[in-house]
């Protein structure tokens, strides 16, 4: 099974059009969960508007491919799950998010060698048609948690039972 | 001690939960934007609030006083947030009831601090960037949730 998902920022018709059009280079089935609104309305996959928390866990771990939007989440399962994916960043000038983080978190994370990305449609189509004959190597695993230092700092913070007054801004206002 | 973990759905929530080794021993209630997701933190008080964003300001304000009447009542020690608009609610409302603030702005953010970041920068006792080339004499970077 091939899993394709949005996140919940609205359509992405971008994503789907272009996954519609190379599903037949696919030999699975594609599942799809696609938000509401969008204008374009896909022929070759099962599609529903959003899943529950359960649903989605278990399309996600049944998958043997991941295509995405650049949302953190759906890159965090992904690597958490150790599965292949491909992101196609959402763009302002589309309407399909209101700024173009997304664009400058999958340009970090290919630079990681953590995921696959494509940029524009043409380039997705032509990734996914390659794929679906040559398969898909995930490019990176992690653990369940955050970096050890994080959490070390946190717990340290969680474990001030008076005011912090660490932050320099805090502490100019404060005097 | 009591300590509200809150993100809103989607990244902000998973983030969240990577960095629950922290909260181990606390008294942790969450708070998030989709109720479903309370069925990630099994054991652990979880509140549901509207979703919102700054271009919605009705919600907003809707979402800012549900946000506002959970803290109230729970009286927190701690709020811990990783984002964004319910999470920068969380820790106004936090200062509010003199709990301690942190900010954990999300691993997406890598170009810049997030809108909503940059609000919670004004309030928050703790700030947290997960990019190294974003720190700064106020924001800590300690590494990221990826790890």
């Amino acid at each position: 099974m091939i899993f394709v998902t949005i996140g919940t920022q609205g359509p992405f018709d971008r994503l789907i059009r272009t996954v519609d059009r190379a599903a037949e280079y696919f030999d699975d089935p594609i599942v799809a969960q696609i938000a509401t609104d969008g204008k374009y309305a896909p022929v070759n996959m099962k599609t529903s508007a959003f899943m529950p928390y359960s649903e989605f866990h278990e399309h996600f771990r049944k998958s043997r491919m991941i295509i995405a939007h650049a949302g953190m989440g759906t890159i965090i399962n992904a690597l958490v799950e150790y599965k292949p994916i491909i992101i196609l960043p959402r763009l302002a000038k589309y309407g399909e998010q209101r700024n173009d983080h997304q664009w400058d978190t999958a340009k970090a994370l290919e630079k990681l060698g953590y995921v696959h990305a494509a940029y524009d449609e043409d380039e997705l189509f032509e990734k996914l048609k390659l794929f679906a004959t040559t398969g898909l190597k995930p490019l990176h695993s992690i653990g369940e948690f955050a970096a050890g230092e994080l959490i070390t700092a946190l717990r340290k913070d969680l474990n001030h039972h008076t005011a912090l007054s660490d932050h320099p801004s805090f502490e100019m206002r404060s005097t | 001690m009591k300590v509200i973990a809150i993100a809103s759905a989607g990244g902000h929530w998973i983030e969240l939960l990577r960095l629950m080794p922290a909260f181990h021993g606390k008294n942790l209630v969450f708070i998030s934007t989709d109720r479903s997701f309370g069925d990630s933190v099994p054991g652990h008080q979880f509140f549901d609030v509207p979703d919102a964003s700054r271009w919605n300001k009705m919600r907003l304000i809707y979402m800012a006083f549900c946000v506002m009447l959970i803290i109230v009542r729970q009286r927190p020690k701690m709020i811990i947030s990783t984002g964004a608009a319910p999470g920068l609610m969380g820790v106004i409302a936090g200062r509010l009831v003199g709990a301690n603030t942190i900010w954990i702005d999300s691993i997406a953010n890598v170009e810049r601090i997030s809108m909503s970041g940059k609000i919670a920068l004004n309030f928050v006792h703790k700030f947290y960037t997960q990019w190294p080339h974003l720190s700064t004499s106020k924001i800590i970077y300690k590494g990221n949730v990826l790890t």
